[in-house]
């Protein structure tokens, strides 16, 4: 039996984790890396160990350390999360070794899956069917697309879809670079890529006596960068019949590898309705909620009873309803999904009935959160900041739920996908459960909810309410008061369309300046107005120069402008700045050298992503201000382009 | 009331305008900034700004508003004294007005200890009103280095030309921040230096800003531009470790009960209309809330205390116009408890003057009235002036006006002041007429009688009315009745910039 459980992981799925501990009576240990040092996970476990150092190879991928605080804690078992050693046979082995249980699979069936042309082999044998396996050196223009994937990735990393010969050898070389950087292992394959493929997989539970349950299906086709966004379950594509074959396979691929606890066996589904395996993953997916509130199961709670040895019904329950999941990243999708970083002062899902689901009959409107307000979002780890699930009836009462629910949401911080998500949840498409993986790029669907006039009415409420805060001198003196009024007041605010610059006058409660706009009333956290005979009120928050405005039209996000700017502070013409908080991996170019607009000059690395830094125009480099290994701050001056004289006459 | 609000509107447009249309778009086109542009960037966000004297100049040769803004405004939490040349008047030359306004400025900035910031771009003075000029216009120098000596701060911001004696006025500041390229301050410009030395010189060595911020050393900061200049201007009132004396707001500050509004049906445009000053405390006060003084006693002048923006005050109102031996009497023992208590006092004049007759002058209406004028002359507490009606006669000066030095003095739109009444001008100069024509024995002309009461009647109206008076800065602004609140509030901030203490000793009270 388990009486207390180290958890080898951080964020929402430690908490996921410490929620059903604490239904259980299991005490809890967290472990944390230094900037988790003051994270909701580690406050809510019964004590914590940390893991000095940042990275997570210093720290979560340390599995020495991990087993150390197990016993320095006096935890009897380790459950692993999902993503780090989650997948790690070794580590389950030396769990095992160190007498500790191990809440997953038996290290060996890991192996099995850890090779992905290796699982392949296996599943083909067994009966599923797969995908034929390409080598990149043979590949012609008959097979293309194909898919370059590395053996061991996961994530997305190291995954590149070919069109064009040309760039095959490019795409796997850089496919072996970041595989071999976030895995260790720089194996590559290549596969027929599917076009308007679905992503389809089934959540697979498994005893020790025998009983396997195939939980039906998630589609997970809504991806970016092949990172799963939206999560759903049932599939609107599959029916009953399809439902059977996928379930049968899944249970058939469990049982080639003597599968024990939770996983998922992940296929891909083309738009002819045939399926082939894709992988599969020995550990709780992210997006198990969804499966939890069709069929009411506690996951983890299943996890954790068949490590005792539990045993499984011999049916499973029978799902009902509808569940979709949304990944709520600090990033910003119109800047090539970005990672973001910095404090996230306010996180609010007002309609929120039910946290992690622990125990939830019906889960509604579930949230399954790492972050909490004041969280800070650093730059070493995933951007997930939480996923917001919504239960109901039917998909679209879930889908309509879920985006109230995310565009109602307070998030003050980073940038989010948010405006994103609500906008593919609302997208006649996805209503239409029209799906594939492709969906993000063929849909436009990045129409930010923070319209031109949102923007300006925004910012106009920020400016207003700004007049409501007490002002020290003259505390009670009508704000801006004039007896010779000569012009309107004006501030500027930084919005996702450029400046903003409004203008305003307030006499004698009244408010001038903006066209169809009566004030009602504000204070220093609101401004309600008649907007063309809408009464709307803007919920103001201000955060040093960030100001975040929420109102029915969308959330949005401002930067206050100075009002004059420090001649000392300005950034020459053609300098080139660190788009976030990143290390320099690359210098491709060198002072002096003639480049071309677009031209690549700096490669960063942050999240584990590669970023590249790009000449804004033609010109000659005239300073590189880092080096390769140097840390660098979001906004640091890496390099100055300048435009030759002569040259720009020519353009 | 409305519509001599737009009257006054109109007249306030003038001084808006500056130099024109044709003037304002040359000077923007130059990437320049007018005046108020230039304060709007120097006061604080949203802060409120009070400008003073805006119709200086109304009704004389020189434009409304006598080429220059001055006015009180919050900078870096500092409440300032601001004045800014317009150049789009005559390149901001100074007038005679320009002169009276700026002393009037420096007055109250010394009165009330508040930090001077001057923002430059002057020609100097106008040449054809020299005379009227350069005699008091030393002053302007004086009063800066007196400023400075007093401890109260002087800042100044050169935009643009600030030559001859112009050059002074940096020269006599605390501070000094000039405009690259635009930033010209010398003594003598290139053509007077040639006939009087025959060097060979340019603006830029004479004067230029990066010449004073390198090599003379005159100024201490060189702003990038406009904006920069400003910028610079805010640190700098920024880093005055600058603390009030004054006790601030001692009372929670509380909207008044009844609405400031009513106060346009309130104010009488018919003078003749009494009206209750009660009904205006209760639209200017804290709360509405007013403890009245010996209600019962003297009841042609109200007094009692309050609170306004928190800041306490000693209120002084006329109630039926004219002032009897009591009310004199109650006045002076009021004017002294606000002495004796350190509160500031608040006149809200609507007075015909003193009584006269033959039963009151036995009673001693002159050594009441008297008394009352020494205990006003001799009040060390800041005062403040609001004409809401009339101020005839010694009233006026019972009740501190222009010539008792209040700190501030507003002027309502319908306010009339005056000597006496215009009609009973035109009477009494018609009946001495009438009494000289009959002492000699001529034979009264009753037509041209009639003719010269009409002719003079008109006159004595027209020079008591309130943009008359402003023009000659007999006040400092013509306001709306229903910013009288907010102005008054203003001027109590600005006023405890300095420390509040009351009297120690007055004249000779003739008993």
């Amino acid at each position: 039996m388990i009486s207390s459980l180290l958890i080898a992981n951080r964020g929402e799925i430690a908490r996921r984790v410490i929620a059903t501990c604490r239904v259980l009576g299991i005490r809890t240990v967290a472990v944390f890396a230094d900037p988790d040092a003051d994270s909701p996970h580690v406050r809510e476990a019964d004590v914590a160990v940390r893991l000095p150092g940042a990275s997570p190879s210093e720290t979560y991928l340390r599995g020495e350390l991990l087993i150390r605080a197990a016993r320095d804690a006096g935890a009897d078992a380790v459950h692993p999360g999902y993503g780090f050693l989650s997948e790690n046979a070794e580590f389950a082995r030396s769990v095992q070794d160190a007498g500790l249980t191990w809440v997953g699979p038996e290290p060996a069936a890991i192996e099995s899956m850890g090779s992905k042309v290796a699982a392949k082999r296996l599943m083909a044998e067994a009966g599923v069917p797969v995908l034929p396996e390409l080598d990149p050196g043979a590949v012609t223009d008959a097979d293309l697309p194909v898919l370059v994937k590395a053996s061991a990735g996961g994530g997305g990393r190291g995954m590149r879809i070919v069109r064009s010969l040309d760039v095959l050898d490019e795409a796997v070389r850089s496919a072996r670079a970041e595989a071999a950087s976030a895995f260790g292992d720089d194996t590559v394959f290549c596969e027929p890529y599917l076009e308007r493929g679905r992503h389809i997989e089934v959540q697979v539970l498994a005893d020790r006596h025998g009983t396997v349950w195939a939980l039906g299906e998630r589609e997970c086709s809504i991806q970016r960068r092949y990172q799963k966004v939206i999560e759903e379950t049932p599939s609107p594509a599959v029916d009953a019949d399809l439902r059977a074959a996928l379930c049968s396979a899944a249970v058939a691929a469990a049982r080639a590898i003597d599968y024990v606890g939770a996983g998922t066996v992940e296929f891909m589904l083309s738009p002819k309705g045939d399926f082939f395996f894709l992988e599969t993953n020995t550990r709780l997916q992210v997006e198990h909620p969804v499966t939890e509130c069709v069929t009411g199961l506690d996951l983890v709670r299943a996890q954790l009873e068949i490590a005792e040895g539990a045993r499984l019904p011999a049916e499973p329950p029978v799902p009902r309803g509808h569940a979709i999941e949304a990944r709520l990243y600090a990033e910003d999708p119109a800047a090539d999904w970005r990672p973001q970083s910095g404090t996230l002062h306010r996180f609010e899902l007002s309609t929120v009935d039910v946290e992690f689901g622990v125990g939830a009959s019906d889960h509604g409107l579930r949230l399954d959160s790492g972050v909490v307000s004041g969280s800070v979002v650093g730059t070493h780890y995933d951007p997930m900041l939480a996923k917001v699930i919504a239960w109901a009836p039917t998909r679209v009462a879930a889908a309509r739920r879920l985006a109230t629910a995310l565009a109602g949401a307070r998030l003050h911080g980073p940038a989010t996908n948010r405006d994103l998500l609500v906008d593919v949840l609302r997208h006649e498409g996805f209503v239409a459960g029209e799906t594939d993986t492709s969906f993000l790029e063929t849909n436009r669907v990045v129409v930010r909810l923070g319209e031109n006039r949102t923007e300006r009415l925004s910012a106009l409420a920020a400016a207003v309410a700004e007049t409501s805060a007490v002002r020290g001198t003259h505390p009670a003196i009508p704000p801006g008061w004039r007896n010779l009024p000569s012009q309107l007041q004006r501030k500027r605010f930084a919005g996702s369309r450029g400046e903003i610059e409004v203008a305003y006058r307030l006499e004698r409660g009244r408010l001038l300046g903006e066209e169809d706009v009566v004030l009602f009333d504000s204070t220093e956290n609101r401004a309600t107005f008649d907007v063309a005979g809408v009464r709307r009120t803007f919920h103001v928050a201000v955060h040093g120069d960030r100001v975040f405005v929420d109102s029915d039209l969308g959330s949005v996000a401002l930067q206050r402008m100075p009002r004059f700017t420090d001649p000392a502070e300005t950034v020459a013409e053609g300098s080139l700045l660190a788009p976030m908080p990143a290390t320099v991996v690359d210098l491709v170019a060198e002072v002096g050298q003639r480049v071309e607009a677009g031209a690549e000059l700096i490669v960063l690395e942050a999240m584990k992503m590669r970023h590249s830094v790009r000449s804004p125009g033609a010109g000659v480099v005239e300073v590189i201000e880092v080096e390769v290994g140097e840390q660098v701050e979001a906004g640091a001056v890496l390099a100055v382009v300048g435009v030759p004289v002569g040259v720009a006459e020519e353009g | 009331m409305l519509t001599k609000l737009d009257e006054l509107a109109a007249e306030h447009a003038k001084a808006l305008a500056g130099g024109g249309q044709k003037y304002v778009e040359r000077h923007h086109k130059r990437g320049k900034l007018l005046p108020r542009e230039r304060i709007e960037l120097l006061i604080d966000e949203d802060s409120a700004f009070l400008e003073l004297s805006p119709l200086a100049g109304w009704g004389t040769d020189y434009a409304v508003g006598a080429s220059v803004v001055t006015g009180i405004g919050v900078i870096s939490g500092v409440e300032c004294l601001i004045v800014a040349n317009d150049p789009t008047v005559r390149g901001g030359a100074s007038n005679p007005w320009t002169l009276r306004k700026t002393f009037r400025a420096t007055d109250i900035a010394m009165a009330n200890r508040l930090p001077v910031v001057n923002l430059v771009e002057s020609g100097g003075a106008d040449l054809p009103s020299q005379s009227e000029i350069f005699i008091p216009g030393g002053r302007l120098f004086r009063d800066l280095t007196r400023a400075s000596a007093a401890r109260v701060p002087t800042v100044t911001l050169v935009f643009g030309n600030s030559t001859a004696g112009g050059a002074y006025v940096p020269g006599m500041s605390d501070y000094v921040v000039m405009v690259k390229e635009r930033a010209k301050v010398f003594l003598g410009g290139p053509p007077l230096v040639k006939m009087a030395t025959g060097e060979e010189s340019d603006d830029e060595s004479l004067g230029g800003a990066e010449m004073h911020a390198r090599t003379s050393g005159l100024a201490d900061f060189l702003a990038e531009d406009e904006q920069d200049a400003l910028r610079i201007g805010r640190r700098v009132i920024a880093r005055l470790n600058w603390r009030k004396h004054g006790p601030g707001p001692t009372f929670p500050v509380v909207e008044p009960v009844h609405d400031p509004e009513d106060l346009l049906g309130i104010a009488p445009t018919d003078l003749r209309e009494p009206f209750d000053p009660r009904e205006v405390i209760a639209r200017v006060v804290d709360g509405s809330d007013f403890d009245e003084f010996k209600p019962s006693y003297g009841t042609s002048l109200i007094t009692g205390w309050a609170s306004l923006h928190g800041y306490p005050v000693g209120v002084l109102a006329n109630a039926r116009g004219v002032l009897f031996s009591a009310e004199a009497q109650k006045a002076t023992q009021f004017i002294q408890l606000a002495n004796a208590s350190d509160t500031p006092l608040l006149f809200l004049q609507n007075t015909t003057g003193y009584m006269v007759g033959k039963d009151y002058e036995q009673a001693g209406i002159i050594k009441h009235g008297a008394m009352m004028i020494n205990a006003v002359s001799n009040s060390a507490v800041p005062h403040l002036t609001v004409v809401m009606g009339a101020s005839y006669g010694a009233g006026n000066y019972g009740m501190c006006g222009r010539a008792y030095d209040p700190r501030f003095l507003f002027t309502w739109p319908n306010a009339k002041s005056a000597v006496m009444g215009p009609a009973q001008l035109a009477g009494v100069l018609s009946i001495v007429a009438r009494q000289a024509a009959a002492a000699k024995g001529q034979p009264y002309d009753e037509q041209a009688d009639a003719g010269l009461r009409a002719v003079v009647e008109q006159q004595i109206e027209e020079q008591s009315l309130a943009p008359f008076l402003s023009g000659r800065l007999y006040d400092d602004g013509v306001i709306d009745p229903r910013d009288t609140r907010t102005v008054l509030g203003i001027c109590l901030s600005a006023i405890h910039s300095g420390a509040v203490r009351g009297a120690e000793r007055y004249g000779v009270f003739r008993m």
